[in-house]
């Protein structure tokens, strides 16, 4: 049987408990990652990174800004790794891609109409189109959320098929933003409809939702993730996205990957964080311990 | 897809990124090298001038000396109890729920020590008795402190009194939180206590005998003394107890059921358990498999109410033995010292050799043996995760208490069969239901023969929550307060 681009049967989704969740996210976090284990967490972590700005204010000088940052973390501890990639509007790509050139830092451009994905199906293939054009390697498009809480799931996975034909070459992450799914069932069902419909990744959320990534959804659709490589043989991504800011809780997400679904997911081909300011909070611990001491905020760029 | 390729697939949990070491710090506890009794309020030697050495299961290292009472010994603190129960009887409820009170409380300000105590004589991860056992147990003297002064009103329209003097033995696999199981409720209804923790872990009912002395509690209010089977023997037999509360295996306690025939000794008994922990096709099947792991695996298995006989709806079957197998593998088996750890050692060498007794036997017996692949240390006492698949009702591995981290499964089609196989067993202690339905819930849990039932979670344990057994899991209970009753005569 061909799971390609059908509809999955929802008779096999499981139920969740979100209390079940919980009590197995608590678990992650009691893992004490220290020393050897901790910087090499660290690095990996910094090495997933989606570096992200996705404001109205946006412009080409912020951009290029960034992208500076992406491939040059802090340059005063040798032997770091780039960020994974910079995640901008589609009108930015075009900068994103010119400025990161030769750095091995990928663009990722979100597109449909994010953040709130209410367009025509034409423009949000439009704008698809426009991004990969420019040179985007990713595309992070959102669901459309009205249309899944109606029930209209088909409508969703058509969507989904069709940005997905549109995307050509580039690796597509499917963003539920799951702010606005309200219940874990939502979110399982989503993670199904989105691998399905030819996912590359699926992701939390766009930043503009509160909540943002938690661990519990995160965990949900990591254990969608699981179910479907076991099905279909396909590895997908995950990408949580917005609200982690320490390294800490970024260790707490690894911890919670390398026990869900090992460690072949551990890169990032397969996992990233999409954050702003995780970063410099990694570089912080990064340089604690080289040095033994912390460092004020101000020995690290703000771009 | 064709069955070749999909055999291919499957999760590598080996990775390049591996935890260091976390060891919890150990520096902060004292042990003194040897312990004596505790009788009428002081560490007292004993009459038998016999030591016998306590280890620690994780390394087989000796720790300490510990006294070994006799006859003449029991004797001795049971006459303390006695004295000090004419005065503790009678001083008011309130300012006996005020000693209690402040046992939790140093308890608490000292959990530390205890749980690095804890795990370093017993073998449990420092995870659980930092998060379970040591929380746990203050919060049984939190809980029945509060009781002290309102036995009128938790009884109402009786006048409940104490019985006297109770004798408490305490089985190995939780020693503080069962010391605490037994003291709080029995000093609550305003009786004494002569306690005696098992003697492969009796260095935290020690340690509560200091906190105890430190407490100011009166003199011979609470006695702890150390042995094995004969001391325990020693204080079922004495004429002057009036209650015997014993948790520990059914072949004991059925010794002391009959050695107390003819006598007007109260009994309790709190002893094995083969649960049934059962997933139906619509229950959170990643959540159950968790709970699964959590019953099974929780404390090495050494658990009374352990979840040790999966039964496993067949249309699901597959896919809960998958995610069983995959998450086995995430499970780090070693040093209980280590806070990653999630498997610590077995207590004792005796149990290691029962439990790999049982898992010869299962092999025997033809049901199919599977293990996690971690390594274990070479030195100190380790099971790997065990599984047992394609067991059934007539296999012995199915029908007898292992105590370890050793889990059978069995499948089944229909709810009338999954209800006759879960209660046809000797014993009835706990059950697990995981399905989504609540009306399955209910149906369920009131067919079941088995003093506590979990739905969609397991081993959950609270004070106020009353704990015991139906059939050869014994009688009476403990917690809540049911579980004040056995101390009080109206």
């Amino acid at each position: 049987m061909s799971t390609k681009n059908s509809l999955p049967d929802f008779r096999n989704t499981p139920i969740i408990d979100q209390v079940g969740v919980e009590e197995r996210v608590a678990r992650f976090t009691t893992r004490s990652i220290k020393k050897s284990s901790k910087m090499q967490g660290l690095k990996m972590i910094l090495n997933m990174i989606d570096l992200t700005t996705l404001e109205g204010k946006d412009t080409e000088g912020k951009v290029k800004q960034m992208c500076f940052k992406a491939a040059h973390l802090h340059d005063i501890i040798p032997g770091l790794p780039t960020v994974a990639a910079v995640c901008v509007y589609p009108t930015m790509v075009k900068t994103a891609k010119d400025a990161l050139k030769g750095t091995g830092v990928k663009v990722a451009s979100v597109s449909t109409a994010f953040p709130s994905g209410q367009s025509t199906r034409e423009v949000k293939i439009a704008d698809t189109k426009f991004a990969v054009e420019n040179g985007a390697d990713e595309i992070d498009m959102v669901i459309s959320r009205g249309e899944f809480l109606k029930g209209n799931y088909e409508y969703v996975f058509d969507e989904i098929v069709a940005i997905k034909a549109a995307c050509g070459s580039a690796r597509l992450k499917v963003i539920f933003e799951t702010g606005e799914l309200s219940t874990l069932d939502n979110v399982r069902k989503a993670s199904d409809i989105a691998m399905y419909a030819g996912a590359d990744f699926i992701k939390t959320s766009t930043g503009k939702i509160s909540p943002a990534a938690t661990m519990p959804v995160t965990l949900v659709m990591l254990e969608a993730i699981r179910d479907y490589y076991y099905k279909t043989g396909r590895m997908v991504g995950m990408k949580p996205a917005g609200g982690i800011s320490t390294s800490k809780a970024a260790i707490h997400y690894l911890v919670m990957v390398k026990e869900t679904l090992g460690g072949a997911w551990l890169s990032n081909e397969w996992f990233r964080f999409g954050a702003s300011s995780l970063a410099n909070d990694v570089l912080m611990q990064i340089a604690k311990e080289t040095s033994g001491v912390y460092q004020s905020l101000d020995y690290f760029s703000k771009d | 897809m064709s069955k070749k390729q999909e055999n291919k697939i499957g999760l590598d949990f080996k990775t390049d990124w591996a935890y260091a070491p976390a060891p919890e710090d150990t520096k902060h506890i004292t042990l003194q090298k040897q312990y004596d009794l505790f009788i009428d309020g002081k560490f007292v030697k004993p009459n038998s001038k016999k030591y016998f050495d306590t280890i620690n299961p994780a390394t087989e290292q000796k720790i300490a000396e510990v006294a070994e009472a006799d006859e003449k010994d029991v004797d001795k603190a049971v006459k303390a109890a006695r004295k000090a129960f004419e005065k503790w009887s009678k001083i008011s409820a309130k300012e006996r729920g005020k000693y209690i009170y402040r046992i939790a409380r140093l308890m608490q300000e000292r959990a530390r020590e205890f749980a690095v105590i804890e795990t370093m004589n017993g073998g449990k991860c420092i995870r659980e008795s930092r998060d379970i056992d040591v929380p746990l147990a203050a919060n049984h003297f939190f809980y029945n402190a509060g009781w002290a002064d309102k036995l009128e009103y938790a009884f109402p329209n009786r006048i409940p009194q104490p019985l006297g003097v109770a004798g408490q033995i305490i089985p190995w696999n939780f020693p503080l939180l069962m010391a605490a199981w037994k003291i709080a409720p029995a000093l609550a209804a305003g009786n004494t206590v002569v306690l005696k923790p098992a003697e492969t872990t009796s260095l935290t009912a020690l340690k509560l005998a200091e906190l105890i002395r430190d407490s100011g509690l009166p003199d011979g209010v609470v006695n702890i003394i150390t042995g094995a089977g004969k001391t325990g023997a020693a204080m079922v037999n004495h004429p002057d107890i009036n209650k015997i509360a014993f948790t520990g295996s059914t072949d004991v306690g059925k010794m002391i059921q009959k050695s107390i025939a003819g006598t007007d000794k109260k009994l309790t008994l709190e002893l094995g358990g083969k649960a049934a922990n059962i997933i139906f096709e619509d229950a959170p099947i990643d959540q159950a498999v968790e709970g699964v792991i959590n019953g099974i695996f929780f404390n090495q298995g050494h658990v009374c109410c352990a979840g040790s006989r999966l039964f496993v709806q067949e249309s699901i079957a597959d896919i809960v033995i998958r995610k069983l197998k995959d998450r086995m593998e995430s499970l780090i088996v070693g040093d209980p010292m280590d806070k990653n750890t999630d498997i610590g050692a077995i207590n004792s060498k005796e149990q290691l050799l029962k439990i790999q007794e049982y898992i010869k036997i299962g092999k025997n017996e033809g049901a199919d043996f599977y293990q996690s692949s971690c390594t274990i240390p070479s030195k100190g006492y380790f099971c790997r995760p065990t599984l047992f698949l394609n067991a059934s009702q007539s296999h012995r591995i199915v029908q007898e208490e292992i105590f370890g981290p050793v889990l059978t499964i069995q499948t089944f089609r229909t709810i009338e069969e999954v209800i006759e196989k879960a209660n046809n067993i000797a014993y009835g202690l706990s059950a697990g239901i995981w399905t989504d339905k609540g009306s399955k819930i209910f149906n369920i849990s009131s067919k079941m023969r088995a003093g506590v039932v979990w739905a969609n979670t397991y081993n959950k344990f609270d004070p106020a929550s009353p704990f015991g057994g139906y059939k050869e899991s014994g009688f009476g209970r403990e917690g809540g307060l049911h579980g004040l009753m056995p101390y009080l005569k109206f």
